[in-house]
């Protein structure tokens, strides 16, 4: 309660809030909201000479060059974007503990092998790691979160293990262990709450890495495929057109930024609120 | 410090090979038959099972593995399944467009950076600053083919002072590098004001201003060379980025560099230029980041004592 008065008070921090929940809505209540089916190609959906509709008049958006409405496109997509950004997020937020946590508390080789493997991964630009393996794969909605969070838990896993390693010589972790606690109660009870701040700024701030990324591989046709809309994938199916109908390309592309912005300002705030060492920095 | 050097190389070559067995594994466990897919599709099981064999797919892992280590050092990246040639002549082919792009990028982006990411310390908590971070925000919260598609309607489509796509001229490199630079930008300033504002509260630097210097002669003769150390360090993440961001905007702007072939490998499935570029981009990386560990005792003296 306390950290969500906190954000409210901070106007950026609010912003990000206030387009979260309205997409959240959006997409939770996506049948409700169109007028149209996302997937119907409807019969005046087009100009007399075949070209989409413009925003306004019975169209919020317009509708693309299939003549299906792009208001109901884009609540759609909402679904597919946000199921991606938090399972995906989710996925990767968890490997992320997993691997930083028993690297930095088991250290000795075990540990040494879990980060080196991580450093291997930090070689890899995720993006084209994510090509690689969405190329491979036949990429459906659930192919496309595990590929993103196979590719976005090295860096928390990496802050993790800092973060490990600094509580692991702490004086409270020293007395516990002398008084024969054994590693999975210490690791439960006394590191993990220490890491939840951490595990939730990277939650929320990854989410908008995952939504970047997941229309990043949709607009390249290897993310989400057509006709199940995303945002990225709207975009892709109408690129080409963007100089006669940039509604399509660019009303999407501004609800993407709009979603990736707003987590981005709620995990700054979050990172300010829970970790008061770290105010002002980056 | 040779020893501290020498181990960093070990380390970028075990890197290197750790990278080279990822890509292998990815291969190895595809769910396609590689020998199928260069046979084509009225290949007899003959045909398929002559190919497996001249590929080596039919023997152990271990020994296909090193193969493919052995294969990669002389250069061998296999070959691409629709253009039926080698993969590394394609790849090198494409490579000086794609570095022209990069270096235009990575200029763009460290003027603005710098310059920003120094306002931004000096006046802590100023508008400047406040729009700064915020820019940033925006900056990084940005889907790339989003803006790049945004520049071109402004630039080319209506204003017409660039050209739609295309490579040759210093016309064709604006549009490409902007988006490619001011999006990093954002991040890069960020980078700069966290390290320059560490820099600013130390010692030496209150020293500089009561001897009565300049600000600017504190903050760009003293407290920048400082703080230049951790954004030399960020180079290997840089290029990360900018192998990224490379694939889209080269798609986007119609660039013949290797971000393209990578873009119509995937439209083909064709995996072995896939791969291919993303061993040249990991190499890319490992290589950025040891320069940045080779340069880094040249511009901080105390690395070089210990």
């Amino acid at each position: 309660m306390r950290v969500l008065r906190e954000l409210i008070r901070r106007p950026s921090a609010l912003f990000g809030l206030i387009v979260v929940v309205l997409v959240l809505l959006a997409a939770i209540f996506a049948p409700w909201i169109a007028h149209f089916s996302p997937d119907d190609q409807l019969a005046d959906g087009l100009s007399l000479e075949g070209a989409p509709l413009p925003p306004g008049g019975g169209h919020l958006f317009g509708t693309d060059t299939l003549g299906r409405d792009l208001f109901a496109r884009v609540l759609f997509g909402a679904r597919t974007s946000l199921i991606i950004g938090l399972v995906a997020n989710g996925v990767a937020v968890a490997i992320g503990l997993l691997v930083g946590l028993l690297a930095g508390y088991l250290r000795g080789a075990a540990g040494n092998l879990l980060m080196r493997f991580t450093d291997l991964m930090m070689a890899f630009p995720a993006l084209l790691l994510a090509i690689a393996l969405a190329a491979l794969l036949k990429p459906s909605l659930w192919i496309v979160a595990m590929v993103i969070a196979l590719v976005n838990w090295v860096q928390v896993a990496r802050i993790v293990y800092t973060e490990t390693r600094g509580l692991v010589e702490r004086d409270f972790i020293v007395a516990e262990r002398s008084l024969g606690a054994g590693n999975g109660r210490i690791i439960l009870l006394h590191i993990l709450p220490h890491l939840m701040p951490t595990a939730i700024v990277w939650g929320t701030l990854g989410i908008a890495t995952t939504v970047l990324l997941e229309a990043t591989l949709s607009f390249l046709g290897i993310g989400v495929q057509p006709p199940q809309p995303s945002w990225g994938n709207i975009i892709f199916e109408s690129q080409s057109y963007f100089q006669d109908a940039p509604w399509l390309v660019f009303i999407p592309g501004a609800i993407i930024l709009a979603t990736a912005l707003s987590f981005n300002l709620i995990g700054d705030a979050l990172r300010d609120i829970l970790d008061p060492t770290q105010r002002g920095r980056l | 410090m040779a020893f501290f050097l020498a181990r960093r190389l070990v380390q970028a070559v075990l890197i290197l090979l750790g990278v080279a067995a990822i890509t292998f594994l990815l291969l190895y466990f595809l769910p396609a038959d590689p020998a199928v897919l260069i046979a084509g599709r009225s290949a007899t099981p003959q045909m398929v099972a002559a190919i497996r064999h001249e590929l080596g797919l039919d023997q152990p892992l271990v020994m296909q593995f090193l193969r493919y280590v052995g294969n990669l050092l002389h250069g061998d990246l296999g070959r691409s399944y629709t253009q039926k040639t080698e993969v590394l002549p394609l790849i090198l082919a494409r490579l000086p467009a794609t570095l022209v792009l990069m270096a235009a990028g990575i200029v763009v982006e460290v003027a603005l950076g710098l310059t920003f990411g120094i306002i931004a310390a000096v006046r802590r908590g100023g508008f400047i600053d406040r729009s700064v971070m915020m820019l940033s925000f925006v900056g990084v919260s940005s889907p790339q083919f989003v803006v790049a598609l945004l520049l071109l309607y402004v630039f080319a489509a209506t204003l017409g002072w660039f050209p739609m796509s295309g490579f040759g001229t210093a016309r064709h490199v604006v549009l490409p590098a902007l988006t490619l630079g001011v999006l990093g930008a954002g991040w890069y300033a960020r980078m700069v004001r966290s390290a320059m504002i560490e820099v600013l509260r130390q010692d030496y630097v209150r020293t500089a201003h009561a001897k009565g210097l300049s600000g600017r002669r504190v903050v760009l003769g003293h407290a920048l060379p400082n703080a230049l150390l951790p954004i030399i360090a960020m180079v290997g993440i840089d290029i990360g980025q900018f192998m990224s961001g490379v694939v889209v905007v080269e798609a986007v702007y119609g660039w013949p560099g290797i971000g393209q072939l990578a873009w119509q490998a995937i439209q083909q499935v064709d995996v072995p230029i896939i791969m291919g570029v993303t061993l040249v981009s990991a190499l890319a990386i490992v290589l950025g980041n040891l320069l940045a560990d080779f340069v880094a005792p040249f511009v901080d003296p105390r690395i070089r004592s210990q």
